[in-house]
Formats: structure tokens, sequence, C-alpha cells
């Protein structure tokens, strides 16, 4: 696996491969994303319970899923960075953290805007509420450390420890904090059962949770592409392919 | 150089320097007793409330001054070149962070403990709460201390490195905060807490195995 995995590690092979990707996965998402809003949001049935805003559910919970789905993919290029020593999956990590940051934000803000009709708050300190804004500073973290420093490969390689040390972390953190609810408060809003859902609900949430991850990935394949550049710029190729795309415009 | 060398030599240099140098473990001390003072006069001198904040309000306090004194904790080895020197001459790291992890529990963990005490009196605590008040500053300093050198050595040559530090390693304190808390609660309340402290113990295991190692890789890097 590894000498087929192996040429990838390069960032001119890399490079060409995320070119290829992106430009299948950014029209890809975006068709999913707007097959799956336009359909959550005007065409499934309104809620008995919720009316019409239960229709947030489609941009909620695919940002929530993802946003540790980002986290989890991100932990894993540090640890490849960390004991391989790739390049590449340094720079993926800053790739990954600011869409992640960006998706937990997106998942607290909408999640907000859900509570605020349905439980008669903008906030309760619960324990999924709690995991999420905690995830938000691991990303903010992740993302600050390899910002800080005058060597750009320091920072990193800081980062890299950082986001395996995180994702040791992430767990005890999530348990302690469920521990720590039920602790604190009996029972709350969130503790009726979860009623299963519909499936002329459920397709249009499930493409959704699909667009959401195609968005990651082609924003990754962007970002990443724009890392090896910045990272390489003194290399040949990269002059040249500047170059090319001069010509091209011109 | 065994580690165990490596441990020896730092562990006794860095007491002599505590030794000389006493602001490195007076000034955390006065800041947590100073955070102590400063609660009962911002949210009021009310002894039940005071009893009910109480174990919320040692453990940040805790937590804050054990992050005061991180930040220096290898800044002065990194700036004089000793790190660079022990990389240099491949001697084992993980001695060396050892020893500075338990040179930083003593100058800023041990001394809460010492006069953990006194909070009885400030915020009014009973006996029960207070020995869970010790018992869970036992267990949790040292995991605050392994946490933070962790942060400080992530940091070590980062350029804003204060700040930075309590955005790395604050969001990994909240377990620890939780826990240590709530069994300080138990306490106040005469219950049972020994589950809690179970917890803290496992998490101390699980960190003490583990940190020592990402210690030693951060600095590495910072050097390297």
């Amino acid at each position: 696996m590894f000498k087929w995995l192996d040429p990838y590690a390069k960032p001119q092979v890399l490079f060409a491969t995320l070119l290829w990707w992106q430009r299948w996965l950014m029209p890809l998402a975006i068709v999913v994303l707007l097959i799956g809003t336009i359909w959550g949001l005007g065409f499934t049935p309104a809620d008995y319970q919720q009316g019409d805003s239960y229709r947030i559910i489609h941009v909620h919970v695919p940002s929530a899923i993802w946003s540790m789905g980002v986290y989890a993919w991100m932990a894993i290029a540090a640890f490849i960075a960390l004991v391989w020593q790739v390049k590449t999956a340094q720079w993926a990590i800053g790739a990954m953290a600011p869409i992640g940051a960006v998706y937990t934000l997106i998942a607290l803000f909408t999640g907000a805007a859900w509570g605020k009709p349905m439980w008669g708050t903008w906030w309760v300190w619960d324990a999924r509420l709690t995991s999420e804004l905690i995830l938000l500073f691991l990303f903010l973290g992740v993302m600050a450390l390899q910002n800080a420093f005058a060597d750009r490969q320091t920072g990193d390689k800081a980062a890299a420890v950082l986001a395996v040390v995180g994702v040791v972390n992430l767990p005890i953190i999530h348990f302690s904090v469920e521990w720590w609810n039920t602790l604190h408060q009996g029972a709350t809003i969130t503790k009726f059962a979860k009623p299963s859902m519909d499936p002329s609900m459920l397709w249009p949430l499930l493409i959704c949770i699909l667009g959401f991850a195609l968005l990651f990935g082609a924003l990754t394949c962007l970002r990443l592409r724009t890392a090896i550049l910045q990272h390489e710029a003194h290399r040949p190729w990269v002059r040249q392919y500047v170059e090319e795309q001069q010509h091209a415009r011109v | 150089m065994s580690h165990v060398a490596v441990f020896r030599a730092t562990l006794k240099r860095e007491l002599k320097l505590l030794a000389r140098q006493k602001a490195d473990w007076v000034n955390p001390l006065l800041f947590f007793i100073i955070i102590l003072t400063l609660f009962p006069l911002g949210v009021g001198a009310k002894p039940n409330l005071l009893r009910e904040i109480a174990p919320g309000v040692i453990w940040i306090a805790a937590l804050l001054s054990v992050l005061l004194g991180a930040e220096r904790q290898f800044r002065q080895d990194y700036r004089d070149g000793v790190l660079e020197q022990l990389v240099a001459a491949r001697a084992p790291l993980l001695g060396y962070s050892l020893a500075k992890i338990a040179a930083g529990w003593i100058s800023s963990g041990l001394p809460l403990i010492l006069v953990s005490p006194l909070l009885a009196l400030f915020l009014g605590l009973s006996a029960e709460a207070l020995l869970a008040v010790v018992l869970t500053l036992l267990l949790g300093t040292p995991l605050l201390s392994l946490l933070s050198a962790l942060g400080a050595a992530l940091t070590l040559s980062a350029d804003k490195g204060g700040i930075l530090l309590a955005l790395v390693i604050l969001p990994l304190y909240i377990p620890l905060l939780i826990f240590a808390s709530a069994a300080v609660e138990q306490a106040g309340f005469g219950l049972n807490y020994q589950a809690q402290l179970a917890v803290l113990a496992a998490m101390l295991c699980v960190a003490s195995a583990l940190v020592p190692i990402a210690v030693q890789k951060a600095l590495k890097l910072n050097v390297g």
C-alpha cells in the first residue's frame, strides 16, 4: 500500500491529483447541496410539532456531524505527518482546521437559532452543545498554534502534535461533559425520546450530509493546493505553473 | 547518559534554581490566593453562596495559577541554549522532560496543596470538603503540570507565547475541572466521591504515560 501511496507524498504529484479531484468535487458538492437544501427547505412536509422551524436541521445536523468528521480527518493527517514525516500531511492540517472551525460555528449558530423558538433560549449548557463549543476551541487552538511561529515548519509540526493530543482527549472531554451535565441538571428539554424521522424528511437530510462531506473534500483540495503553492513557491515547477496560468489568462 | 541520570541531574538543578529564585514558586501561590480573595468581593460574601461556588472557584484558581507558571518552564533553557545542547548531544529528552514536569509540580502544584487549609477559612468549607480539596489537588495538580508542560513545550519558540498557551491548553483541562470540582461538591454534601477520585487517578495515569512523550516531541521540533 505504501508503494502505491508514496508518490502522493510528493507535492507536485499531489497538486495535480488534487486539481483533478477538485474539478469533480466542487460542482458535485454545489449540485448536491442545492438539491438537498431546496428539497429540505421547500418540499418536505412540515413537522407536526415544530412546524417549519425544524427545517434548519438540513443545515444543522450535517455541519455538526462533519465538524467532528473534519477533526477526525485532521487528526489522521496529523498522525501521518508525525509518524511518517510526510510534509504534505502537515500542510493538510492547516488546510482542514479552518473548514472544521467554520462547520463548528455553523452548527453552533444554527443550533442557537433553532433553540430559541423550540427551547425558548439561545443557549443551554447541555452536554452536546458544550462539547461542540470545546471542539471549536480545539480547532482555534490548532489554527493559532500553526500561525504563531516565525518558522512555518515548526508551526506545522506543533499543530500536528496538538491535533493528535486533542483527538486522544476528545472522547474524555465528551464523556466528562456528558457526565457533568447529568450531574448538574436532571431532565432537560433534549431528553425526550428521539422521534424517528419520516423518509420524506430523512432523504433530503442524508443528501445534505453528503453535500457537506463533498464540500469539505472540495474545499480541502482547494486549500491544500494553495498551501502546496505557498510552501513550494521557490520550486521550478511552481514557477512554471504560475507562468502557465498567466499565459492562459492573457 | 541514561534517562535516570538526566532526570536526577535536571531535577537537582531545577530544585536549586527554585531555592534561589523564590519568585518562581511564590508568585503562582500569591496569584492563587488573590484570585480566591477576588471571588467573595465580586460575587458577595454570603457564606452559603461561597460554599456553593467554592469547588469551582478553587479549581479555576488552581488552573490559572499553574498556567501562570507554565510559560516560563522551558523558556530559560531554550533561550540560553541548554535545550539545543541536550538535543545536539542526543541526551535522553524524556528524563529531562519528566524532571522539568516534576519541578513544575513542586513549584506550582505543591504550594497550592499546602495552602489549601487556608481555603477552608476563606470559603467556609467543611472539614469533609477540605479533605476532598486536598485529595483532588494531590491527584489533579500533577495532571495540570503535565498538560501545562505540554503547552509550554509546544509554544516554546512561538512569537506570542502567553495567550496562545492558554488557548491551547485550557480546553484540555476541562475533564479535570469537571471531575475535581464535582468531587469537592459531593464531599460538601457529605456524599461519597471515590468514583471521581478514581477517574482523576485514571486520567493522571494515562497522562503521565503519554504526555512526557508528546513533550519530548514538542521540545525537539522547537529546537531542531
